[in-house]
């Protein structure tokens, strides 16, 4: 299955997906030193975002979250590639300064954890492998 | 995207590495959302300041852009710092902290950033005016300036917004733009609401109600009267649980007026904001607390008034941190409150906030008014929390 969206930060990876259904909050809902998400109640608390591509609606809460995402790259932690609904200014911010492929305004409900994804950037092209 | 030939030159270096570096994350964002073109910024506010959120790769970026040149072109306030700049040590914040939290705000203060560290930039003389086009990050201020002041600025990263700052330019998409203004759905609030805690609830209990899918514009009815304490309570909690830049509030903020009701219509009844109190109240007994705060978002005068009249004369028995802007403070010193309140082994936490400051251990409760410092309280510092109004928790520390 293929599907095409708008292209925020360029880059072409493939990788397994890590899916949630929920916003995330970088700041405060990831631990920067180990990629675990830790906002209580979350469909995703106490999974690892590191080395996954993360899909999620779209981003919500502190505007410090672009900044967590580039300390979870300098920590080696982050995700190798992010799907949105729809990025907004903190996460695609985040992505430009950590250099992360990302890709929005995907139906994500097609998209299940654990499946195999490639993801280009550029052209705004995910397809499930 | 259109640039001007200043714009341009930026984007070609000859205004330095840092103008550079900026004014490439602005074209970007740019190109991404949309936008014709850049608009001044009449005012930016950065977040991202305390060296607990930054680390050392956050500090990195902005020494970078520190050395590249970089110099605001606008009025540049910051976000609340990790602590107390001049009273660090008897908050228990360690040398070695204080010694990188100053790293921080020299790399600002050399680029020209005035180092006012506060979530209320509003309090401490960054003040729009209705209709500017502004660039700020801290989710509550943005939520305040674009729905209670009527300001105009979408939902900045705290890199995107120094961008702004060096530059003096935003680019022209999202809330700029009047037609994305508009709200989406309704919202019936069937409760009366009074005091900075209902409001937070108000917050979280909307949320529960949006679809987190789309981000939804909410038009909101049957709150009768919300003073300035009570909105920035709100603010700060629909930003938190929702990711809101924009509400409109029927009577109350100044661009509700502009538009008609939205057909599709959620309801808000007492049981929702009861549920949304319990969600972030944990039962934790009297001898259990151990910290208590106010101050999220920072306090205003009135707010700090209120905590000297009820302290006077008595003395706290829990850690107890009272957080505010410093202007707010040394207005708080000139009224003879702050006296009255360090009178009473209550610390004043200037500059910070229960959010940013580094107390993850140090502490297992939090009692508080706010329901964004409950999130960040559970989820980043790993707190049990508990919401109580504004009047109980100063009793909660006398307990």
């Amino acid at each position: 299955m293929k599907f095409s969206g708008r292209s925020i930060y360029p880059g072409i990876i493939e990788g397994e997906c890590l899916v949630s259904k929920m916003g995330i909050s970088f700041f405060g809902g990831v631990d920067p030193e180990t990629g675990i998400i830790v906002e209580n109640g979350h469909d995703l608390e106490g999974q690892s975002i590191s080395g996954k591509i993360l899909v999620f609606p779209a981003g919500k809460g502190s505007t410090v979250g672009s900044y967590t995402l580039y300390r979870l790259k300098y920590n080696q932690l982050a995700p190798i590639g992010i799907i949105n609904i729809e990025c907004e200014t903190i996460t695609a911010v985040g992505c430009i300064i950590s250099e992360i492929p990302c890709v929005d305004q995907i139906n994500i409900t097609e998209i299940k954890s654990g499946s195999m994804i490639s993801l280009d950037g550029e052209k705004g092209i995910v397809e499930i492998l | 995207m259109k640039l001007n030939p200043q714009e341009k030159a930026m984007l070609d270096g000859k205004e330095g590495p840092a103008t550079q570096k900026a004014m490439q994350i602005l074209t970007t964002l740019g190109k991404i959302y949309g936008a014709e073109k850049l608009i001044p910024a009449k005012s930016v506010q950065i977040a991202g300041v305390s060296y607990d959120n930054l680390g050392e790769a956050g500090l990195s970026f902005l020494e970078e852009m520190a050395t590249g040149g970089g110099k605001t072109r606008t009025i540049t306030t910051l976000n609340p710092a990790g602590m107390d700049i001049e009273n660090w040590e008897k908050l228990g914040i360690s040398p070695e902290f204080a010694r990188n939290q100053n790293r921080v705000l020299e790399a600002f203060s050399s680029m020209g950033v005035n180092t006012t560290c506060s979530c209320t930039p509003y309090l401490v003389g960054n003040n729009p005016n209705y209709g500017d086009n502004i660039a700020w990050s801290e989710s509550s201020a943005v939520c305040y300036a674009n729905s209670v002041i009527g300001a105009r600025t979408n939902r900045e990263g705290g890199p995107s917004a120094l961008a702004a700052a060096l530059t003096g330019k935003t680019p022209a998409y999202g809330y700029h733009i009047e037609e994305n203004r508009k709200p989406t759905v309704s919202i019936k609030v069937n409760s009366s609401l009074e005091g900075t805690y209902h409001f937070g609830a108000l917050g979280l209990a909307i949320s529960k109600k949006l679809d987190q899918h789309t981000k939804k514009i909410p038009f909101i009815t049957g709150i009768s009267s919300a003073n300035l304490e009570e909105l920035k309570s709100f603010c700060a909690s629909i930003a938190t649980y929702a990711g809101a830049a924009i509400f409109h509030m029927q009577g109350i903020t100044p661009e509700a007026y502009l538009y008609d009701q939205p057909s599709q219509s959620l309801e808000i009844n007492e049981r929702d904001i009861d549920q949304a109190k319990l969600i972030i109240s944990s039962k934790i007994e009297d001898e259990e607390i151990d910290f208590v705060s106010l101050g999220c978002p920072h306090l205003a005068i009135n707010e700090i008034a209120r905590i000297a009249e009820i302290l006077k004369g008595k003395e706290v028995k829990k850690e107890f941190w009272i957080t505010t802007g410093r202007p707010t403070k040394k207005t708080a010193d000139s009224l003879g409150y702050s006296k009255i309140i360090e009178a009473s082994g209550a610390k004043f936490a200037t500059d910070t906030c229960c959010v940013v400051a580094p107390i993850k251990g140090r502490f297992k409760t939090l009692v508080t008014d706010s329901a964004k410092a409950c999130y960040y309280g559970a989820s980043k510092n790993n707190f049990k929390t508990l919401l109580l109004p504004f009047d109980d928790v100063v009793e909660a520390a006398l307990k």
